[in-house]
C-alpha cells in the first residue's frame, strides 16, 4: 500500500489509522522556533464517523487509504443489504446497514447517491443534496392556506417524515433538502 | 473567474503594516541603532537540526560549475560579523526563509526584525522590547517568568530535576492526541508541552510573557550560566503574546570554540537523522575569534507581531501575497 508523508497532509486526504480509514479535516503545523515540527491533525474516522485528533512527527509517513467516491444508482434492498449499481458497468455493490444509516430515509430507486468505497466496498452512502419524493400520508389539505404557517407532518414514500405546508395532499411530489431534512417546494415532475 | 491574483491581505491592512515598519525604523533611529542590510544568499548556514534552509545554485556565466548557496534563515551570522567589526548597535528588517514551514502561523518566507545591542544586558534588552511593543504596537507591558517557574506553575514539574520519563509521562497524560509509541528526546517532549498545554493557557490568560533561563540543551547561540538555584541554564528569552511565540533573545555566545562544538554536535545529530550536514560558517567563527563584543540580541517575527496588533489570526492576512499565491 502506498504511503503518504505528513508534508502531503491536507483537508480531504484519506489515510489509515489504527486499521480504520480516515479523512483529514484540518492539518496544523506545530513548530517551535528551532524545535522539532509536528502535524496536529483533526480527522474523521470514516468507519465510525467520529472526529478525533492525532499528532504526528513531521516527516513521518502513514499508509494511504484506498478510499474512492463513486456515483451509484440505488436499486433495491433485501433487508440485509442495500444494492447500488454502477450505471455504466451495471456492476452491483452491496452496502450494509451502517453505510446507509444516515441516508436510509432518502433512499429511492433509480436515484444516484455518492458512495464512499474503501477497498472496493461501500463504507458510506451520502444522499444528493435534494431529492423529489411523493407524499404517501398526511392530513387532508386545507384549501385557502397558502401562507404555509405552521405546517403539518407528512410521510413520504421512503418513510421519512417532514413538515409541509397545510395545503399539501397525498400523492404530491415534493422537493426535499436532505441536509436539513426540510421541505423546499413542490417539485415539477 | 479566478481570484488568485488578488492580495491575501486587505489593502488597508497593508497600509497599516507600512506604518508599523516606518514606526519601527523611527524607534531605532531615536536610539542610534542603525539599519543594516546583509546578504540573503550565503555559502554557509545554521546547523540547527530542525531548521531547514532553502538552497540555490550559483553558476558563473559560461561555465557548468555550480556552487550551493543557502538563503538566510535569519540575518544573525552576517550581523555578528558586523558587530565583530565594531559596528555598534545595529538592526535589520530582513526577509528570511525556512523550508517546509507552512501553516496559519508559519510561512516559508517571512520578515524578521533583528537587532543587537552591545551596551545592553539581556534584562535591559527585554526592557527595550517592552518599550517597542508599547510605543509602536500598543501592546501592554510584558511579565517575566523563568522557564522553570512556567513549567512548575502550569504542569507542576521541575524541568531541571525530573527525569526524562516524568516529562514524557506528563506529555502523554495531558496531550490526548499523542500516539502512545511516540519517541522524542527530552527537549522534544518539553516543546510539545509548551506548544500544546502552556501556549493555549497563556493565550486564554491574555498575558504577554517573557520566558527566560532555558534548559542548557536549548542554548542555541546563547551563553550558558547558572540560575539562582545553581542549575546550568541558557541565558536567553522568548516572548509570547496571546500564546504565540514572537521573539527569541540571547545573551550572545562569544566563544568561537564553543560555537564550533555546538555546530559540530548539530551536524552529528543531522547525520543521525539522515539530513544533509551544513557547512560551518567559517567567516562567523573567524569573526568571533577576532572578538565579538559582549552583546544582547533578539530576533522578532514581525509578521506575527503585526498580525496580533491588528487582531488578525493568520499570517496570510498581513502579507501582501501568502506563500500559496506567491
Amino acid at each position: 500500500m502506498a504511503s503518504v508523508s505528513t508534508n502531503q497532509f491536507k483537508g480531504g486526504l484519506k489515510f489509515m489509522l489504527d486499521g480504520d480509514p480516515c479523512s483529514i479535516l484540518e492539518n496544523e503545523l506545530v513548530k517551535p522556533g528551532k524545535g522539532q515540527a509536528f502535524n496536529r491533525v483533526k480527522f474523521r474516522n470514516l468507519k465510525t464517523g467520529r472526529v478525533n485528533e492525532r499528532t504526528f512527527k513531521s516527516g513521518d509517513s502513514v499508509e494511504s487509504a484506498d478510499v474512492m467516491e463513486v456515483e451509484l444508482e440505488y436499486s433495491y434492498t433485501d433487508g440485509e443489504f442495500w444494492y447500488f449499481m454502477d450505471p455504466e458497468t451495471f456492476e452491483q455493490h452491496a452496502a450494509d446497514a451502517n453505510a446507509i444509516e444516515d441516508c436510509k430515509k432518502w433512499l429511492k430507486e433509480q436515484y444516484v447517491y455518492t458512495v464512499t468505497q474503501w477497498n472496493g466496498s461501500p463504507l458510506l452512502v451520502t444522499a444528493p443534496n435534494f431529492v423529489n419524493l411523493v407524499v404517501t400520508d398526511t392530513d387532508p389539505g386545507l384549501k385557502g392556506d397558502t401562507a404555509g404557517t405552521g405546517g403539518k407532518p407528512a410521510t413520504l414514500e421512503t418513510g421519512a417524515v417532514v413538515r409541509v405546508p397545510l395545503f399539501m395532499n397525498i400523492g404530491e411530489l415534493l422537493r426535499i433538502d436532505t441536509r436539513s431534512g426540510e421541505y423546499v417546494e413542490r417539485a415539477k415532475d | 473567474m479566478t481570484t488568485s491574483w488578488k492580495p491575501s491581505a486587505e489593502i488597508t491592512t497593508l497600509k497599516r503594516r507600512a506604518q508599523y515598519l516606518a514606526d519601527v525604523r523611527l524607534f531605532f533611529a531615536e536610539r542610534d541603532v542603525w539599519e543594516v542590510e546583509t546578504p540573503i544568499l550565503s555559502q554557509a548556514a545554521p546547523t540547527a537540526p530542525y531548521l531547514d534552509s532553502f538552497t540555490t545554485d550559483y553558476r558563473p556565466i559560461g561555465t557548468q560549475a555550480k556552487q550551493t548557496y543557502y538563503l538566510q534563515t535569519s540575518p544573525e551570522f552576517s550581523m555578528k560579523r558586523l558587530l565583530a567589526a565594531d559596528s555598534g548597535s545595529i538592526y535589520q528588517i530582513a526577509r528570511v526563509f525556512r523550508n517546509g514551514e507552512q501553516g496559519r502561523l508559519h510561512s516559508p518566507e517571512f520578515t524578521m526584525l533583528e537587532w543587537y545591542r552591545p551596551e545592553l544586558t539581556l534584562p535591559q534588552l527585554m526592557d527595550e522590547v517592552n518599550v517597542l511593543l508599547r510605543q509602536v504596537f500598543n501592546i501592554e507591558p510584558v511579565i517575566r517568568l523563568s522557564y522553570r517557574s512556567v513549567f512548575e506553575f502550569f504542569l507542576k514539574i521541575n524541568v531541571f530535576n525530573c527525569t526524562d520519563e516524568v516529562i514524557k509521562h506528563c506529555a502523554l497524560e495531558r496531550i490526548s492526541s499523542l500516539p502512545i509509541d511516540l519517541e522524542l528526546d527530552r527537549d522534544g517532549w518539553l516543546e510539545l508541552l509548551m506548544s500544546y498545554i502552556i501556549e493555549p493557557r497563556l493565550a486564554a490568560m491574555a498575558m504577554p510573557l517573557f520566558i527566560y533561563d532555558f534548559p542548557a540543551s536549548q542554548a542555541q547561540l546563547a551563553k550558558l550560566k547558572k540560575d539562582s538555584s545553581g542549575n546550568q541554564v541558557a541565558d536567553r528569552f522568548e516572548l509570547y503574546i496571546d500564546g504565540v511565540e514572537l521573539a527569541n533573545g540571547y545573551n550572545e555566545l562569544l566563544d568561537a570554540d564553543e560555537l564550533r562544538q555546538r555546530f559540530e554536535a548539530d551536524n552529528q545529530l543531522r547525520k543521525q537523522q539522515n539530513k544533509a550536514e551544513i557547512p560551518l560558517d567559517e567567516n562567523l567563527l573567524a569573526a568571533m575569534k577576532n572578538g565579538l563584543p559582549e552583546c544582547s540580541g533578539v530576533a522578532l517575527g514581525l509578521d506575527r507581531l503585526i498580525m496580533l496588533a491588528l487582531n488578525q489570526t493568520k499570517l496570510s492576512e498581513v502579507n501582501s501575497f501568502s506563500f500559496e499565491c506567491a
